[in-house]
């Protein structure tokens, strides 16, 4: 099987059962990405499938192998961090960090998600969400945190999402980063 | 997991010709299948991916209505401005369940058929004859608070938990589909699904190999519309009891009523007599408080999901007070 992650081209020969985090952590040495529950409980393993944000426990690598898939280590390196990164560590948006890759990630798809104004369960105006502390705790309601470093995480993403500029989106940026990280 | 064969589909015509035998499955978004086949209470022979099938659009109807592809994913199908603008109740439900994570990866034909959250149907050790017929239900004298109280049988108290179908129920929605001898159907939401009887594990009208390819809506209708859901956390957490209502006030009198509920059912739930007692009343506690002894006439608690009656009691009155100002 032929898989594009981070922008690099993988050949793996995966048992048909195993899930992308598998693929991932198992196969390909890329153990950014954590596995919580391994049921969609927990968003541990969360990454971006053709830019949007996905468990990738509950899925499947043989159904993903045309996609485009960026997992943390795609988003930011230690010497060139992704600003998600960068405020996580500025608010000390974690304790142990278990959780971390899979709220970063997470983050990621869900500031892409209102940039494309898309509502959420608690935005009283469907048609115009906007970005405040309710909607971010909503929003990433997908990431438990077992340390509950949420106030800090929710601090974090404030920062980054209300200095992104309008129109930005994951694909974009990723694509550019995959890119980077190619060269 | 048990090991399966793996085919995807490139149209649906192929996708039910690949679908070969009673234990092989359709997987689309795989968030309710795989979870169940990692716990091997699925363990199909063989996957068809349908998830690359080109029924991800949603159309404008000449008629008005709404077509909706069945691997529309929950995300697309909730931000869709003509869902927000004519179905502010199928946004809502859709919003109010599961993760922005698994919203991006569930399909509209998947949620439909999403399996119960039954404790017991999880736990292969237990007796369950949903999942394995015949050898009863540990969930009856068990731990059965998230269960149902309405349509129950002595053989299975599953609820469905899909929130999106309860909007869908409520909104007459009509399910197309593909059988695999190429014949077409449309089936009524209100036809879809089936009580348990003594045969808990046959949960819709399908086939075996019947394909979900579209979801109809009618042109929208009058009416506030409002999904209400109570659960055990504010996020990501099943309804114990959710309504999605649509009420229409015209003269100081309820002109239409269309109310569907979560939680309570082994199917999304209606009942003619709710909204028969609210349709040409004033609205007043009194009218409210005759749907509700409507809506609960025939429940049953099992013990611990007991409190769920009076509190489908109480959040359609609520919900009823918020959309009529009563
Ligand atoms: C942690 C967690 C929390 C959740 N919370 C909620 C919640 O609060 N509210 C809620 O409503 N849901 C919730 N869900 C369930 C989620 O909505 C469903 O898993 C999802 O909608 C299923 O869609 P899918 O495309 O992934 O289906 P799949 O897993 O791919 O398929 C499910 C079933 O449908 C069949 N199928 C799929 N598509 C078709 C088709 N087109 N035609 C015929 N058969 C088909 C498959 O064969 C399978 O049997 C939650 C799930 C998880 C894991
Ligand atoms: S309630 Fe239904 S699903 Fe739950 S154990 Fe009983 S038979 Fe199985
Ligand atoms: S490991 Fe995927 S959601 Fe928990
Ligand atoms: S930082 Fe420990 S789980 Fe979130």
């Amino acid at each position: 099987m032929h898989f594009t992650i981070n922008g690099r081209g993988f050949d793996a020969d995966v048992d048909i059962r195993t899930s992308i985090l598998d693929l991932c952590r198992e196969h390909l040495g890329l153990t950014g990405a954590k596995k919580g529950c391994d049921h969609g409980q927990c968003g541990a393993c969360t990454m971006l499938i053709n830019g949007r944000r996905v468990n990738s426990c509950l899925t499947l690598a043989v159904m993903h192998q045309d996609d485009e898939i960026v997992t943390i280590e795609g988003l930011g390196q230690v010497d060139d961090l992704h600003p998600l990164q960068q405020a996580f560590v500025r608010h000390d948006g974690y304790q142990c960090g278990y959780c971390t890759p899979g709220q970063i990630c997470s983050a990621a798809g869900m500031l892409d998600e209102i940039t494309r104004g898309w509502p959420s369960h608690v935005s009283d105006d469907l048609a115009k969400p906007s970005l405040d502390d309710d909607e971010i705790a909503e929003r990433m309601s997908g990431n438990l945190c077992r340390c509950a470093a949420y106030p800090n995480i929710v601090d974090a993403i404030r920062e980054v999402g209300s200095a992104a500029p309008a129109g930005r989106t994951a694909d974009a940026k990723d694509a550019a980063m995959a890119e980077e990280i190619v060269a | 997991m048990k090991s399966f064969a793996y085919e995807r589909a490139e149209t649906p015509e192929a996708a039910v010709r690949d679908i070969d035998g009673a234990t092989a499955r359709f997987i689309a978004g795989g968030t309710n299948l795989l979870d169940l086949m990692k716990l091997q209470v699925e363990t199909p022979t063989k996957l068809v991916d349908i998830s690359r099938l080109d029924l991800a659009s949603i159309d404008r109807r000449d008629d008005g209505g709404l077509t909706i592809g069945a691997l529309v994913p929950n995300s697309d199908l909730a931000a869709d401005p003509q869902v927000i603008a004519g179905y502010e109740v199928l946004s809502r439900a859709l919003l109010a369940g599961a993760s922005g994570q698994l919203r991006n990866k569930a399909s509209t034909g998947g949620n439909l058929l999403q399996r119960t959250r039954c404790y017991y149907f999880y736990d292969t050790a237990s007796r369950c004859n949903k999942r394995s017929p015949g050898s009863g239900c540990d969930a009856i004298g068990g731990v059965n608070r998230i269960l149902a109280v309405l349509g129950t049988s002595p053989h299975c108290i599953a609820t469905h938990p899909s929130d999106m179908a309860v909007a869908m129920r409520a909104l007459d929605a009509t399910i197309l589909t593909l059988k695999p001898d190429g014949d077409r159907r449309r089936i009524s939401i209100h036809a879809l699904y089936r009580l348990p009887g003594d045969t808990p594990h046959i949960e819709t009208v399908l086939e075996p190999g019947e394909l979900i390819t579209h979801v109809e809506l009618p042109k929208p209708v009058a009416g506030r519309q409002v999904y209400r859901k109570v659960r055990d956390r504010a996020s990501y957490a099943f309804a114990l009891v959710s309504v999605a209502a649509i009420v229409a006030v015209e003269e100081g009198r309820i002109a239409s009523a269309s109310l569907a509920f979560g939680g309570l059912g082994p199917m999304p739930w209606r009942n003619a007599a709710v909204e028969a007692a609210l349709v040409g009343q004033a609205p007043s506690a009194d009218a409210f408080a005759a749907a509700a002894d409507a809506l609960v006439a025939d429940a049953r608690g099992y013990g611990a999901n007991d409190f769920k009656i009076p509190l489908a009691r109480r959040t359609l009155i609520a919900t009823l007070r918020d959309l009529t100002g009563a």
